[in-house]
């Protein structure tokens, strides 16, 4: 293959990120590319919890704007439904809830007070240790599989390409500028590039000499069989995040997550262990009349944070035609507006509709290299783990 | 990112809401854990426990009828009697069939009926937090964690399912659910029994059912000749069963229940002969085309598996001993490759599970007996899935596209090859019609996982057990691909369905319930980023260690 066959922008990482990017580009005209090395949508993107209240992003009212407009935008269902419900079972629990409605309440979003009958009526698995809930009149969730690839279809409907089971392994800067994309299949070439690799997103941008601190870990969910639809599918609380699915399904995660580390490209196992069961009890302990329901299987997926959680969304200085996107863990529910904002940091150099300058690079200068370590945000170490088991 | 030097202070000195913090609770630990009672799991514990072993053997038979309900292990069709709901019953009835049980406990061996791994886990790359491999099983009330060092899957195989019309109604069932139910269990619920397919399988129900008093209305079998044993066929014949040669079953009628099948004649091209319907009376029928190696707890592992259809399909990748590519695991009898002859003979699976007694019995510094020399050779299995696929062509060829595959999610051949998005969505519109598995196919290797995705096809509460491998043989069909190009649809745990409250751990341990968050535990990520964070504002050395206090309002 031939640095021909490259196109206008490439995009390496087919998750939501990358492709909300690609099918904003598309949408506008521009040729686009996708590279992914698996499929699209396989990791976080597809795996995750389906939520969308970021009240403390500012892409919070892009992303409140943009979801009710997706299925019709793209052309394929994406599940979403506006609204959630907060339950608190413990007063600590209310107080947490109360600091992320006033977040949103000081953007304008309303929300209101549930008594434990209110919550009932709305939410009928909750049982007598719910102490009460909170209605936000914003946020909503969404199907993050069926999403995932409405986007990649979408994308593909205004002519962008996307190329499956292919890895970017090196990227070639001349001249300031990126130009050409080095793959397991072949070189592309390309006027623009965006880096929305999930985890792999650091390695990738060293080769083009940023450095972008992330730190990888591995979190489990569970889902169970159908139940009846509750009024309110978008309910969780207890530590738990999550949903009822449109099915009925019972779909939710939470608690310990795993630090890991990166070898190469390739993603790590994305095993369920037995930490998957305290999910199940901490869904009891949210909806006590679900505890007969079935669990019928549960994943896990592999998502990146940086030092302060925080996104990194920027357009370097040099290579002046990269931009670098890494939605630090919580990627799904802002994507319609994160995709939209590389779009337009590829097309006019700045983001048109949100203040993207607190999501620069520039707030990690100084960081210690060993961060992960003071952080604490690394593997079990290798003496204690492992064993027989380890093949 | 470089590797990390060894931490001081611990594990879970960091980040104490990280994996690395929280505690295992394992109640149990067993040298060596066999799991199946069937020939290959009872002579691989017989064998270890001779050797001086401490061996736990796990079997979930008597399943709960709340799960043979949901056709979980088996196709169980609904046809058990009111008696399964008596464990203590089903328990002792088991025990009765199987003299080998009471010689296993006798010897010593840890028995445990009525009692399922629902998953299995061992460290990895990715799961360093899991210091040691551990079991989860689970009975009727609770689940709990057991720790090993060797492990056995001796797990066995289940039914290939085959959808026709009306094959949601109770009465249609697999060979094995018929099998347990009229053999292990003595509680079938059937009177006149329609078996489909005539290989060992098919035929050995037909003579199950026979020996129990239960009529058999007829063995289908959509080639020209009968595939099993002559002996067999014969046999059956003399006992006046008729064989429905070049036929396949087009519907089961009935109301709320199976009553009959309308069977259509084949020509020599596989095609459906008009007007040759026949209908056969019956309340029961019970697909016995093929077995599939239940290799679940062998995926969970991370045990490596290939495709191999003279074995059912996928199945792990084995030593001379059995021995996974996960060296504490092995794996003896159905679930390490199934076929004909080890469903007659069952001296194979006897002698593979000696066989994995004695690797593992070394491994623990013991010496088993050396397994008897393995009757294996003397079959010569040859691949299923051009048989698999003929019976698939078939009933599509009698029964077309609008037939349901998977019954829990209710989907059909059609908007399975299709792309449908689930009906409940009533989803129209036309770039949704313009997708399909053979486009799907173009942009990439065809996997069932995504598959799944998209048509719900093989989400349920059967985990996917009747639809799996129809689903996999249509996608090679619209996928224009051969079956062993499509991967295996990946397992997760927990394998059998269990309900929540069992589920989940008795107690939640302090370490975990005080370092719980919903989301990572990084207070900056939930405060507007658009206020600076310490890290940014803190130059030039920042001090970061304040990052680890409790996540205020964690959203989502
Ligand atoms: C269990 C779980 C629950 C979650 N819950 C929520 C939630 O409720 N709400 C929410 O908003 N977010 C949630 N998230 C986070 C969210 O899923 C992610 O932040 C988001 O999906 C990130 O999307 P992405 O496209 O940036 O990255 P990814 O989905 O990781 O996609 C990156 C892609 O890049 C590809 N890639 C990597 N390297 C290369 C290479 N060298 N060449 C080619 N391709 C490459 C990968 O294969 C991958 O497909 C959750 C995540 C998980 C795992």
């Amino acid at each position: 293959m031939s640095a021909s066959s490259g196109a206008e922008v490439v995009i390496i990482g087919g998750g939501v990120t990358g492709l909300s990017a690609g099918w904003w580009l598309a949408r506008a005209g521009l040729r686009v590319l996708v590279l992914e090395k698996g499929i699209v949508g396989w990791e976080a993107s597809g795996r995750n919890g389906g939520g969308a209240t970021h009240s403390f992003s500012p892409f919070f009212l892009e992303e409140q704007r943009l979801w009710p407009q997706m299925d019709e935008m793209l052309g394929y269902p994406t599940e979403y439904r506006r609204q959630r419900i907060r339950i608190a079972l413990n007063e600590v629990q209310w107080s947490r809830m109360m600091r992320s409605v006033e977040l949103a309440e000081r953007q304008g979003f309303a929300w209101q007070r549930l008594d434990r009958r209110q919550l009932r009526e709305l939410v009928p698995l909750v049982g007598d240790n719910a102490l009460g809930g909170l209605l936000l009149d914003y946020g909503g969730h969404a199907n993050p599989q069926r999403t995932v690839q409405a986007y990649a279809w979408a994308l593909q409907d205004h002519g962008g390409r996307i190329l499956q089971h292919t890895t970017a392994t090196g990227i070639t800067v001349r001249g300031g500028r990126a130009t050409e994309i080095v793959t397991d299949r072949g070189v592309f070439g390309c006027e623009a590039l965006v880096i929305a690799a999930g985890p792999q997103t650091g390695m990738l941008a060293a080769m083009v000499g940023a450095h972008l601190p992330l730190a990888p870990a591995r979190v489990e969910m569970i889902v169970t069989e159908p139940l009846p639809l509750m009024r309110h599918g978008g309910a969780d609380g207890n530590g738990l995040y999550g949903r009822q699915t449109l099915r009925g399904n019972l779909a939710y995660g939470g608690g310990p997550h795993e630090w890991i580390e990166l070898e190469g490209m390739a993603t790590p196992p994305r095993v369920v262990t037995p930490l998957f069961r305290h999910l199940a009890r901490r869904l009891t302990e949210l909806f006590p009349k679900a505890a007969h329901a079935r669990v019928i299987r549960s994943w896990a997926g592999i998502v990146e944070n940086t030092p302060d959680g925080r996104p990194v969304i920027e357009r370097l200085a040099e290579p002046g035609n990269v931009v670098l996107a890494t939605m630090s863990s919580v990627g799904f529910g802002l994507s319609p507006a994160s995709g939209r904002a590389i779009a337009e940091l590829v097309q006019h150099g700045r983001c048109l509709f949100a203040d993207v300058a607190p999501l620069s690079l520039a707030r990690f200068r100084g960081l210690p290299s060993d961060w992960r370590e003071r952080l604490g945000w690394i593997p079990a170490a290798d003496d204690e783990a492992g064993g027989i088991g380890a093949a | 990112m470089a590797s990390q030097p060894a931490r001081p202070g611990g594990a879970s000195a960091g980040d104490p809401s990280s994996a690395a913090g929280a505690p295992l609770l394992v109640a149990e630990h067993a040298p060596l854990v066999v799991v199946g009672a069937g020939p290959a799991g009872l002579s691989a514990a017989l064998a270890a426990a001779k050797a001086g072993i401490a061996t736990v053997l796990v079997d979930e038979h008597p399943v709960e009828s709340a799960l043979m309900g949901l056709d979980v292990p088996y196709h169980f069709g609904q046809r058990m009697n009111a008696a399964v709901q008596s464990k203590g019953r089903m328990i002792e009835r088991i025990a009765e069939t199987d003299p080998r049980l009471s010689e296993a406990f006798e010897a010593g061996i840890d028995l445990r009926l009525g009692t399922c791994v629902a998953g299995a886990f061992v460290s990895g790359p990715s799961a360093s937090s899991l210091r040691k491999p551990v079991l989860m099983l689970a009975d009727g009330e609770r689940s709990w964690l057991m720790s090993f060092d060797r492990l056995i899957v001796a797990a066995g195989a289940r039914d290939l399912g085959l959808g026709f019309a009306g094959w949601e109604k109770p009465g249609v069932m697999g060979a094995r659910g018929a099998m347990a139910l009229l053999r292990r269990y003595h509680a079938f619920d059937g009177r006149t029994l329609l078996v489909m397919g005539s290989g060992a399988v098919g035929m050995q129900i037909a003579f199950a059912a026979l020996d129990s008093g239960i009529a058999v209305a007829g063995i289908v079998e959509i080639e020209a000749a009968v595939r099993g044993p002559e002996a067999m066929r014969a046999e059956l014949a003399r006992r006046g069963v008729p064989f429905y040669l070049r036929h396949a079953v087009k519907e089961a009628v009935g109301g709320a229940e199976v009553e009959g099948a309308v069977l259509l004649r084949l020509d020599a091209e596989g095609r459906a002969v008009a007007g040759s319907e026949a209908r056969v009376a019956c309340d029961t029928i019970v697909t016995a085309i093929g077995l599939v190696p239940n290799v679940e707890l062998l995926d969970l592992l991370g045990c490596r598996l290939a495709f191999r259809s003279e074995l059912g399909g996928y199945v792990p990748e084995l030593d001379e001993e059995g021995r996974s590519s996960v060296p504490c695991v092995f794996a003896a009898g159905d679930c390490a490759g199934t076929f004909e002859g080890k469903l007659v003979d069952d001296n194979i699976a006897r002698a593979e599970g000696a066989l994995a007694a004695a690797g593992a019995a070394r491994d623990l510094g013991a010496v088993a007996a050396p397994p008897p020399e393995s009757a294996a050779r003397r079959h010569e299995p040859g691949e299923v899935h051009g048989y698999w696929q003929a019976w698939l062509a078939a009933e599509i060829a009698v029964g077309g596209w609008d037939v349901t595959v998977c019954q829990c999610e209710e989907v059909t051949r059609r908007e399975l090859v299709e792309l449908r998005p689930p009906r409940y969505l009533g989803w129209g519109g036309s770039q949704v019609a313009a997708r399909n598995i053979e486009r799907l196919a173009a942009e990439g290797p065809l996997n069932q996982d995504q598959v799944k995705r998209l048509t719900r096809a093989g989400m349920g509460h059967c985990q996917g057990r009747r639809c799996r491998e129809q689903v996999q043989m249509l996608l090679a069909i619209a996928g224009k691909v051969p079956v062993a190009a499509v991967p295996l649809a990946s397992y997760r745990p927990p394998v059998r369905p269990l309900p929540l409250g069992i589920c989940g751990p008795q107690d939640e341990p302090r370490e975990i319930r005080e370092h719980w968050t919903a989301w990572f535990n990084i207070p900056t990520q939930w405060t507007p980023h658009w206020e600076p964070t310490p890290v940014a504002g803190s130059q030039p050395a920042p001090d970061i260690s304040g990052l680890g206090g409790p996540a205020p309002g964690d959203e989502r």
